[in-house]
Protein backbone atom coordinates (compact mmCIF):
# COMPACT_ATOMS: atom_id res chain seq x y z
CA UNK A 1 0.00 0.00 0.00
CA UNK A 2 1.89 3.50 -0.77
CA UNK A 3 2.68 5.52 -4.02
CA UNK A 4 1.83 3.38 -6.75
CA UNK A 5 -1.81 2.20 -5.57
CA UNK A 6 -2.94 5.64 -5.68
CA UNK A 7 -1.47 7.09 -8.59
CA UNK A 8 -3.99 5.17 -10.75
CA UNK A 9 -6.51 6.46 -9.68
CA UNK A 10 -5.95 9.78 -8.25
CA UNK A 11 -3.51 11.28 -11.22
CA UNK A 12 -2.58 13.47 -8.36
CA UNK A 13 -0.64 12.76 -4.95
CA UNK A 14 0.49 15.62 -2.83
CA UNK A 15 3.33 15.78 -0.43
CA UNK A 16 5.96 18.37 1.05
CA UNK A 17 9.35 18.50 -1.02
CA UNK A 18 11.25 17.54 1.60
CA UNK A 19 9.83 14.35 1.86
CA UNK A 20 10.26 13.89 -1.80
CA UNK A 21 13.54 15.17 -2.10
CA UNK A 22 14.17 12.99 0.96
CA UNK A 23 12.50 9.74 -1.08
CA UNK A 24 15.11 10.51 -3.87
CA UNK A 25 18.33 10.78 -1.90
CA UNK A 26 17.76 7.78 -0.06
CA UNK A 27 17.08 5.58 -2.74
CA UNK A 28 20.04 6.90 -5.13
CA UNK A 29 22.93 7.03 -3.10
CA UNK A 30 26.45 6.66 -4.93
CA UNK A 31 29.18 5.69 -2.72
CA UNK A 32 32.88 6.44 -3.57
CA UNK A 33 34.64 4.22 -4.68
CA UNK A 34 37.39 4.30 -1.71
CA UNK A 35 38.90 1.44 -0.07
CA UNK A 36 41.29 1.94 2.55
CA UNK A 37 42.77 -1.58 4.02
CA UNK A 38 41.08 -4.79 4.43
CA UNK A 39 37.63 -3.84 5.00
CA UNK A 40 37.75 -2.63 1.65
CA UNK A 41 37.56 -6.73 0.83
CA UNK A 42 34.40 -6.91 2.89
CA UNK A 43 32.88 -3.72 0.97
CA UNK A 44 33.85 -5.01 -2.51
CA UNK A 45 31.41 -8.37 -1.40
CA UNK A 46 28.55 -6.15 0.08
CA UNK A 47 28.72 -5.06 -3.87
CA UNK A 48 29.12 -8.20 -5.42
CA UNK A 49 26.08 -11.08 -6.33
CA UNK A 50 26.23 -12.33 -3.18
CA UNK A 51 25.07 -9.84 -0.80
CA UNK A 52 23.90 -6.88 -4.01
CA UNK A 53 24.44 -3.68 -2.70
CA UNK A 54 22.28 -2.64 -6.02
CA UNK A 55 19.15 -3.43 -3.85
CA UNK A 56 19.49 -0.39 -2.06
CA UNK A 57 20.04 1.24 -4.91
CA UNK A 58 23.33 1.98 -4.42
CA UNK A 59 25.10 -0.08 -7.06
CA UNK A 60 26.86 2.65 -8.87
CA UNK A 61 30.32 3.34 -6.98
CA UNK A 62 32.28 6.35 -8.14
CA UNK A 63 35.63 6.34 -8.75
CA UNK A 64 35.64 10.26 -8.76
CA UNK A 65 34.49 12.60 -5.19
CA UNK A 66 32.79 14.52 -8.10
CA UNK A 67 30.18 12.15 -8.49
CA UNK A 68 29.51 10.44 -5.05
CA UNK A 69 27.38 11.34 -2.22
CA UNK A 70 28.99 8.83 0.49
CA UNK A 71 32.05 8.09 1.38
CA UNK A 72 32.76 4.84 3.37
CA UNK A 73 35.99 4.96 5.08
CA UNK A 74 36.83 1.22 4.79
CA UNK A 75 40.02 0.52 6.79
CA UNK A 76 42.59 2.12 9.15
CA UNK A 77 43.44 5.89 8.15
CA UNK A 78 47.18 6.91 8.58
CA UNK A 79 48.63 10.26 9.64
CA UNK A 80 49.62 11.18 6.18
CA UNK A 81 46.59 9.65 4.49
CA UNK A 82 44.33 11.94 6.65
CA UNK A 83 44.93 14.89 4.35
CA UNK A 84 43.88 13.08 1.71
CA UNK A 85 41.23 12.07 3.19
CA UNK A 86 39.70 15.58 3.74
CA UNK A 87 40.82 16.51 0.47
CA UNK A 88 38.26 13.92 -0.92
CA UNK A 89 35.57 14.81 1.19
CA UNK A 90 35.75 18.17 0.56
CA UNK A 91 35.87 17.39 -3.12
CA UNK A 92 32.58 15.94 -2.96
CA UNK A 93 29.30 18.17 -3.46
CA UNK A 94 26.85 18.62 -1.05
CA UNK A 95 24.54 16.83 0.33
CA UNK A 96 27.33 14.14 1.37
CA UNK A 97 27.23 11.93 4.07
CA UNK A 98 30.53 9.69 5.43
CA UNK A 99 30.40 5.99 7.27
CA UNK A 100 33.12 5.29 9.08
CA UNK A 101 33.33 1.10 8.08
CA UNK A 102 34.96 -1.17 10.81
CA UNK A 103 36.46 -0.48 14.09
CA UNK A 104 39.77 1.63 13.07
CA UNK A 105 37.92 3.84 11.37
CA UNK A 106 35.37 4.42 13.84
CA UNK A 107 37.73 4.54 16.83
CA UNK A 108 41.44 3.36 15.68
CA UNK A 109 40.97 -0.10 16.23
CA UNK A 110 43.68 -1.98 17.74
CA UNK A 111 45.99 0.35 16.25
CA UNK A 112 46.46 2.49 19.07
CA UNK A 113 49.61 4.15 17.77
CA UNK A 114 51.13 6.77 16.41
CA UNK A 115 50.88 6.31 12.75
CA UNK A 116 47.04 6.48 12.71
CA UNK A 117 44.09 8.27 13.37
CA UNK A 118 41.89 7.46 16.46
CA UNK A 119 38.66 7.45 14.45
CA UNK A 120 38.06 9.23 11.45
CA UNK A 121 35.53 11.38 13.38
CA UNK A 122 39.22 13.47 13.93
CA UNK A 123 39.06 14.57 10.60
CA UNK A 124 35.35 14.23 9.08
CA UNK A 125 32.03 14.15 9.96
CA UNK A 126 30.60 11.12 10.10
CA UNK A 127 27.06 9.66 9.82
CA UNK A 128 27.36 5.75 10.73
CA UNK A 129 29.95 4.00 12.48
CA UNK A 130 29.64 0.24 11.46
CA UNK A 131 31.54 -2.00 14.36
CA UNK A 132 33.09 -5.16 13.71
CA UNK A 133 36.46 -6.26 12.45
CA UNK A 134 36.12 -6.17 9.69
CA UNK A 135 32.34 -6.01 9.93
CA UNK A 136 30.23 -8.54 7.58
CA UNK A 137 29.04 -7.61 4.50
CA UNK A 138 25.32 -8.00 6.50
CA UNK A 139 26.77 -5.27 9.14
CA UNK A 140 27.78 -2.85 6.14
CA UNK A 141 23.99 -3.20 4.94
CA UNK A 142 22.10 -2.55 8.06
CA UNK A 143 24.96 0.71 8.47
CA UNK A 144 23.58 1.86 5.02
CA UNK A 145 19.91 1.17 5.51
CA UNK A 146 20.50 3.24 9.32
CA UNK A 147 21.73 6.21 7.05
CA UNK A 148 19.15 5.98 4.83
CA UNK A 149 16.59 5.74 8.09
CA UNK A 150 18.42 9.12 8.67
CA UNK A 151 18.40 10.73 5.66
CA UNK A 152 14.58 10.33 5.23
CA UNK A 153 14.32 12.41 8.28
CA UNK A 154 16.82 15.33 7.43
CA UNK A 155 15.54 18.72 7.11
CA UNK A 156 15.83 19.92 3.71
CA UNK A 157 17.60 22.94 5.22
CA UNK A 158 20.22 20.78 6.64
CA UNK A 159 22.36 21.68 3.11
CA UNK A 160 22.11 24.89 2.29
CA UNK B 1 70.08 -25.62 0.75
CA UNK B 2 70.59 -22.61 3.26
CA UNK B 3 73.13 -22.43 5.33
CA UNK B 4 75.22 -19.46 7.41
CA UNK B 5 78.54 -18.24 8.01
CA UNK B 6 80.77 -20.34 10.61
CA UNK B 7 83.67 -19.03 12.70
CA UNK B 8 85.89 -21.59 10.66
CA UNK B 9 85.30 -19.84 6.84
CA UNK B 10 85.00 -16.89 8.35
CA UNK B 11 88.75 -16.60 10.28
CA UNK B 12 90.29 -15.49 6.96
CA UNK B 13 87.58 -12.65 6.75
CA UNK B 14 88.46 -11.57 10.35
CA UNK B 15 91.99 -12.10 10.02
CA UNK B 16 92.02 -9.51 6.90
CA UNK B 17 90.07 -6.73 8.71
CA UNK B 18 92.11 -6.86 11.96
CA UNK B 19 91.23 -4.56 15.03
CA UNK B 20 88.67 -3.17 12.53
CA UNK B 21 86.26 -5.90 13.99
CA UNK B 22 86.01 -5.55 17.58
CA UNK B 23 84.49 -9.07 18.49
CA UNK B 24 82.73 -11.70 16.82
CA UNK B 25 79.61 -13.34 18.01
CA UNK B 26 77.90 -16.46 16.95
CA UNK B 27 74.54 -17.63 18.02
CA UNK B 28 72.85 -20.54 16.95
CA UNK B 29 74.90 -20.30 13.59
CA UNK B 30 74.31 -16.75 13.12
CA UNK B 31 77.34 -14.63 13.09
CA UNK B 32 77.65 -11.07 14.15
CA UNK B 33 80.81 -8.90 13.19
CA UNK B 34 80.84 -6.26 16.25
CA UNK B 35 82.62 -2.80 14.65
CA UNK B 36 82.75 0.73 15.42
CA UNK B 37 81.67 3.62 13.64
CA UNK B 38 84.85 4.72 11.99
CA UNK B 39 85.68 2.05 10.19
CA UNK B 40 82.24 0.64 9.42
CA UNK B 41 82.61 1.50 5.99
CA UNK B 42 85.84 -0.06 5.56
CA UNK B 43 84.61 -3.42 6.79
CA UNK B 44 81.46 -3.15 4.70
CA UNK B 45 83.47 -2.80 1.50
CA UNK B 46 85.82 -5.39 2.24
CA UNK B 47 82.92 -7.60 3.18
CA UNK B 48 80.98 -6.65 -0.18
CA UNK B 49 84.22 -6.63 -2.16
CA UNK B 50 86.63 -9.77 -0.88
CA UNK B 51 83.79 -11.68 0.86
CA UNK B 52 81.29 -11.59 -2.12
CA UNK B 53 78.43 -10.31 -0.16
CA UNK B 54 76.87 -8.18 -2.91
CA UNK B 55 73.51 -7.89 -1.10
CA UNK B 56 72.25 -5.40 1.48
CA UNK B 57 68.85 -7.45 2.70
CA UNK B 58 68.44 -4.56 5.27
CA UNK B 59 69.68 -2.41 7.64
CA UNK B 60 68.18 -1.34 10.86
CA UNK B 61 68.39 0.09 14.49
CA UNK B 62 67.59 -0.76 18.15
CA UNK B 63 67.53 1.34 20.72
CA UNK B 64 68.23 -0.13 23.98
CA UNK B 65 67.25 2.70 26.32
CA UNK B 66 68.56 3.38 29.22
CA UNK B 67 71.34 1.37 28.07
CA UNK B 68 74.33 3.47 26.59
CA UNK B 69 76.03 2.96 24.24
CA UNK B 70 71.80 3.51 23.45
CA UNK B 71 72.01 2.71 19.29
CA UNK B 72 73.03 -0.57 17.56
CA UNK B 73 72.87 0.07 13.49
CA UNK B 74 72.34 -3.75 12.56
CA UNK B 75 73.35 -4.52 8.70
CA UNK B 76 72.26 -7.88 7.41
CA UNK B 77 74.37 -8.65 4.18
CA UNK B 78 73.56 -12.11 1.57
CA UNK B 79 75.83 -13.31 -0.64
CA UNK B 80 74.17 -14.54 -3.85
CA UNK B 81 77.05 -16.55 -4.85
CA UNK B 82 78.27 -18.53 -1.61
CA UNK B 83 74.39 -18.91 -0.45
CA UNK B 84 75.59 -16.83 3.23
CA UNK B 85 74.74 -14.52 5.23
CA UNK B 86 76.30 -12.20 8.28
CA UNK B 87 75.45 -9.41 10.08
CA UNK B 88 77.18 -6.13 11.19
CA UNK B 89 76.76 -4.46 14.46
CA UNK B 90 77.48 -0.91 15.49
CA UNK B 91 77.30 0.67 18.38
CA UNK B 92 75.99 4.28 19.05
CA UNK B 93 76.18 6.79 21.60
CA UNK B 94 73.26 8.36 22.80
CA UNK B 95 74.87 12.08 22.69
CA UNK B 96 76.23 11.47 19.24
CA UNK B 97 73.78 9.87 16.70
CA UNK B 98 75.72 10.00 13.66
CA UNK B 99 77.32 7.31 11.20
CA UNK B 100 78.92 7.59 7.78
CA UNK B 101 76.60 6.35 5.28
CA UNK B 102 76.83 2.64 3.52
CA UNK B 103 74.80 4.60 0.04
CA UNK B 104 78.24 4.38 -1.64
CA UNK B 105 78.60 0.52 -0.77
CA UNK B 106 74.99 -1.07 -1.75
CA UNK B 107 72.89 1.73 -3.22
CA UNK B 108 69.80 -0.16 -1.41
CA UNK B 109 71.13 1.52 1.77
CA UNK B 110 70.10 4.62 1.00
CA UNK B 111 65.94 4.36 1.64
CA UNK B 112 66.55 1.82 4.74
CA UNK B 113 68.84 4.63 6.16
CA UNK B 114 66.39 7.56 5.01
CA UNK B 115 64.07 4.86 7.00
CA UNK B 116 66.21 4.58 10.31
CA UNK B 117 66.59 8.46 10.13
CA UNK B 118 62.99 9.02 9.98
CA UNK B 119 61.94 7.09 12.80
CA UNK B 120 64.98 6.75 15.27
CA UNK B 121 66.89 10.34 14.31
CA UNK B 122 70.23 8.66 13.21
CA UNK B 123 71.99 11.25 11.11
CA UNK B 124 73.54 9.64 8.22
CA UNK B 125 77.15 11.44 7.12
CA UNK B 126 77.40 12.48 3.69
CA UNK B 127 74.02 10.78 2.59
CA UNK B 128 72.97 11.64 -0.55
CA UNK B 129 68.86 12.54 0.35
CA UNK B 130 68.43 12.25 4.05
CA UNK B 131 65.08 13.30 4.18
CA UNK B 132 61.62 11.65 5.89
CA UNK B 133 60.21 8.41 4.04
CA UNK B 134 57.46 7.03 6.13
CA UNK B 135 55.99 9.91 8.33
CA UNK B 136 54.48 13.27 6.62
CA UNK B 137 57.25 15.76 5.99
CA UNK B 138 56.02 18.14 8.63
CA UNK B 139 56.19 15.50 11.73
CA UNK B 140 58.31 16.56 14.56
CA UNK B 141 60.16 13.79 16.40
CA UNK B 142 61.22 10.78 15.97
CA UNK B 143 58.18 8.08 16.92
CA UNK B 144 60.04 4.74 17.54
CA UNK B 145 62.67 6.12 20.07
CA UNK B 146 62.05 4.49 23.34
CA UNK B 147 60.71 7.86 25.05
CA UNK B 148 57.58 8.07 23.20
CA UNK B 149 54.46 6.69 24.43
CA UNK B 150 53.37 3.26 23.05
CA UNK B 151 49.78 4.43 23.12
CA UNK B 152 48.81 7.97 21.65
CA UNK B 153 44.94 7.53 23.17
CA UNK B 154 43.83 6.43 26.71
CA UNK B 155 42.16 3.47 26.56
CA UNK B 156 38.52 4.47 27.61
CA UNK B 157 36.77 2.72 30.37
CA UNK B 158 33.76 3.74 32.99
CA UNK B 159 35.59 5.28 34.83
CA UNK B 160 37.53 7.90 32.52
CA UNK B 161 34.88 7.31 29.56
CA UNK B 162 33.79 11.22 30.17
CA UNK B 163 37.12 12.72 30.11
CA UNK B 164 39.17 10.67 27.26
CA UNK B 165 35.66 11.55 24.98
CA UNK B 166 36.22 15.37 26.17
CA UNK B 167 39.61 15.52 25.29
CA UNK B 168 38.90 13.66 21.43
CA UNK B 169 39.24 16.20 18.71
CA UNK B 170 36.09 16.07 16.37
CA UNK B 171 35.77 17.11 12.71
CA UNK B 172 33.96 20.67 11.68
CA UNK B 173 31.64 20.56 8.91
Amino acid sequence: MGLEQKLGNMGVVTMSAEKAINWARTNAIWPMLFGLACCAIEMMSTQASNYDLSRFGMELMRASPRQSDLMIVAGRVSRKMAPVLRNLYDQMPEPKWVIAMGDCASCGGVFNNYAVIQGVDEIVPVDVYVAGCPPRPEALIDGILKLQDKIKKEPLTKWQ
Amino acid sequence: MEQTVTTANLDATVAALGDAVNDVRVFRDEVTLITTKGRVVEVLTHLRDAQHFDMLTDETCVDYLPKEPRFAILYQLYSTSRNIRVRVKVMLSEYDRSIPTAAGVWIAANWLEREIYDLFGINFENHPDLRRIMMPPGWEGHPLLKENPVKVEEVAFTFNRERVEADKPRAQE
